[in-house]
């Protein structure tokens, strides 16, 4: 797998000058698995939200490459659709057998776990061979910090409100990555912007399997968790550390946790640094962070009995 | 002088699909629904028999279905797909953004009701949901026109100045799945006809990096694009009529944007869309027997709308009945009688105008029926009725 070194000789997928706020997630993630697919051409596929509308403000685009958008909830079935005119264009013999091309779709998780969730299944049961990676920052950013099926349980977000009958999100959030791996596909993962080496590493391999791939990058969004924008990679790596966000791959159906957590920290350290959570620390809502740390020690557990710990 | 061609008897299904694979997409990305099923197995038959080279991405949804033609036309491939009903209804926002990305997509759409509550037969209720999104869109009366109709859409949609995608309308069950007589052409005649797709800025031209959908949020530049769209469109007439002239020449088959049968002498005439258009020619022959000037205009296009042409063809009518297989609840009347009563409002001479709702859901379109409105058009020029009604014809 490419040092870092090797990494930055590869062509950059997205350029600088885009608009995406300082300290976003979404643009770390994007720059690092573009300059793990090393020199290859890459179609892109964008959903519909921040990513998309913050790198391709007409007339201008952040892309180097060829990138389509088409709506929110289907950049997986567009970008299917960009890989099946690569399979038809090479039959009909209009473009040469061994050509090589990758192509990758992102979305948030707003466009992935919730809306997209369909076209994102039905594409990797068709077995494209293209990637797919979820920018999850928990919420419906683009619009305003709405909660999504991402978003973690006990988060404020502006439509799962703190008040005086509830206290931010009564739901867990699903586990995508689990359901993602559970289609049988050649390579599901789960990465953080945290850590670079890892996400490179499950980038390129995603890019190098024949058929479909997936990755789910935590990418903490400074305006939705309210956190400073030179915080985002340290809270990234407080999610990993609580457990909040395993890192694991599954490859062929081997579950693999490729960062070990030594002592995992309490819960509360990932959480006390997001405006997001704030309401956690108050003492009539005790129970509440209690429940949160139990939520993060089940899901936890659940993926410790899948992987087997080789890291 | 025409080519030779092959008679068959076959429905209007199998003749679509027998279309597609003269076209030789690249793609076809396509959900089942009836009555369009037909369609989409017998194209999975000429894949599994190596017929076709074509991609076939049997998606999980009628939306997924058109996002994934989008990607794959943006991609540089020639692509085609069917659907009818609900499915037409599920890609409504993807409808729009085929057309606003300029993208050559030919859809065949199996006329059928909108639910609630369910039906699965033939009106115009899903295809009247498509008319403010960018298609170009054909109507076939008959099996042979469903063919004729696929073709042609296919060279005007992929036209370097059109570039708008294109829907080829028949009527559920009635078209699609009964059996007519029909000429086809030859696989080497298809070809020559519509020719190869130059795609202009394909996403898998990697040499030459284009960003397809982008933000046009800022600047006013969003009206620009949909000025750019509505010139296309408008332009597209001329396309649509010079392609007809050369598939008539290569066919046989006289073809212009609107049919008349004894219009040009009628009192009068009933206006229609697709397959009612034989019921009502038989009962205007039937008429004309009995001296009675009856007429019947087909629409073949119905974006972009001929106008002009339909203004001038309804000229000398004493009266006109719009026969609408949809409603517009709220609106004045049907989707084509609001059309065909703005055609005629810059006319110098206009007839009386009356609106039929009928056929709803497969309810039976009768022979007496038409007699009806033609009863009724001959009481309407005689002032028995005030002009401008809407009537839900052969409700009870």
């Amino acid at each position: 797998m490419a040092n870092l070194k090797e990494l930055t000789h590869n062509k950059e997928g997205l350029a600088g000058g885009h608009r995406l706020c300082a300290g976003c997630g979404a643009s770390i993630a994007v720059r690092q698995i573009m300059l793990a697919a090393g020199n290859t051409p890459i179609v892109t596929g964008c959903a519909t939200g921040c990513l998309e509308v913050s790198t391709t403000i007409y007339p201008y685009t952040s892309w180097t490459g060829p990138f389509i958008h088409n709506a929110f909830e289907n950049s997986a079935a567009t970008v299917s659709g960009v890989e099946a005119a690569f399979v038809g264009l090479k039959r009909a013999g209009k473009i040469p057998a061994d050509k090589r091309i990758k192509f990758v779709a992102f979305g948030g998780d707003g466009g992935t776990y919730d809306i997209g969730l369909q076209s994102l299944s039905g594409a990797m049961e068709r077995g494209h061979d293209m990637v797919y990676v979820c920018y999850d920052n928990g919420a419906y950013m683009n619009t305003g910090i709405q909660r999504s099926s991402a978003t973690p349980f006990g988060a404020w977000a502006t439509t799962a409100e703190v008040g005086k009958a509830q206290q931010g999100k009564t739901q867990r959030r699903k586990d995508l990555t689990s359901i993602m791996a559970d289609h049988g596909i050649p390579y599901a993962a789960q990465a953080s912007i945290s850590h670079w080496k890892d996400l490179t590493t499950k980038a390129e391999k995603a890019f190098n399997v024949e058929g479909p791939a997936f990755i789910n990058v935590l990418s903490p969004c400074p305006r939705g968790w309210r956190t400073a924008p030179d915080q985002s990679v340290e809270i990234a790596k407080l999610a990993v550390r609580t457990g909040f966000w395993p890192l694991f791959e599954v490859e062929d159906g081997h579950w693999r946790q490729t960062v070990k957590v030594m002592n995992r920290k309490p819960v509360e350290e990932f959480l006390k640094p997001q405006g997001r959570f704030k309401h956690l620390f108050t003492p009539e809502n005790a129970e509440l962070l209690a429940a949160v740390q139990a939520e993060v020690d089940r899901y936890w557990e659940f993926i410790q009995k899948r992987v087997t710990c080789e890291a | 002088m025409a080519v030779e061609q092959k008679t068959v008897a076959t429905t209007g299904n199998v003749l679509v699909a027998e279309a597609f694979r003269q076209c030789e997409p690249d793609v076809v990305a396509a959900y089942p629904i009836t009555p369009q099923t037909t369609i989409v197995e017998e194209f999975a038959k000429f894949v599994a028999q190596g017929k076709v080279h074509t991609d076939y991405v049997t998606v999980e949804s009628e939306h997924s279905a058109l996002s994934a033609c989008i990607g794959a036309s943006a991609a540089g491939a020639r692509v085609m797909t069917a659907t009818s009903s609900q499915g037409l209804a599920l890609m409504w926002e993807e409808l729009h953004i085929a057309s606003g990305m300029r993208l050559p997509i030919v859809m065949a759409n199996a006329n059928r009701a909108l639910s609630a509550p369910i039906n699965i037969h033939c009106d115009h209720s899903d295809i009247m949901g498509a008319r403010d999104a960018g298609w170009i869109m054909y109507f076939a009366e008959t099996a042979q026109e469903a063919y004729d109709n696929t073709l042609m859409a296919l060279r005007v949609a992929e036209h370097p100045d059109v570039l708008l995608p294109a829907l080829s309308a028949l009527d559920g069950f009635i078209t699609t799945h009964s059996i007519d007589r029909a000429e086809m052409f030859s696989d080497e005649d298809v070809a020559a006809f519509v020719g190869e797709y130059e795609p202009e800025r394909a996403l898998l031209d990697v040499a030459n990096p284009v960003s397809h959908g982008t933000f046009a949020g800022l600047g006013g530049t969003f009206l620009e694009f949909k000025k750019a769209e509505r010139n296309a469109m408008d332009s597209s007439m001329g396309v649509i009529k010079d392609v007809g002239a050369e598939f008539a020449e290569l066919s046989g088959r006289p073809f212009d944007v609107i049919e008349g049968w004894g219009v040009e002498d009628a009192d009068y005439v009933i206006v229609a869309l697709g397959s009612t258009a034989g019921n009502a020619r038989h009962v205007a022959r039937e008429l004309r027997s009995q001296g009675i000037k009856a007429g019947v205009l087909k629409i073949r296009i119905f974006r972009p709308f001929p106008f002009t042409e339909i203004a001038e063809a309804l000229a000398s009518a004493k009266a006109v009945a719009v026969l609408d297989r949809a409603d517009s609840f709220g609106a004045e009347g049907g989707p084509l009688f609001l059309e065909i009563r703005s055609a005629l409002f810059d006319a110098q001479k206009r007839p009386a105008l009356v609106n039929y709702v009928y056929g709803l859901g497969g309810a039976d379109v009768r022979l007496e029926l038409m007699h009806q409105v033609f009863g009724d058009l001959a009481d309407l020029a005689d002032g028995v009725h005030e002009p401008g009604r809407l009537v839900y014809l052969g409700a009870r």
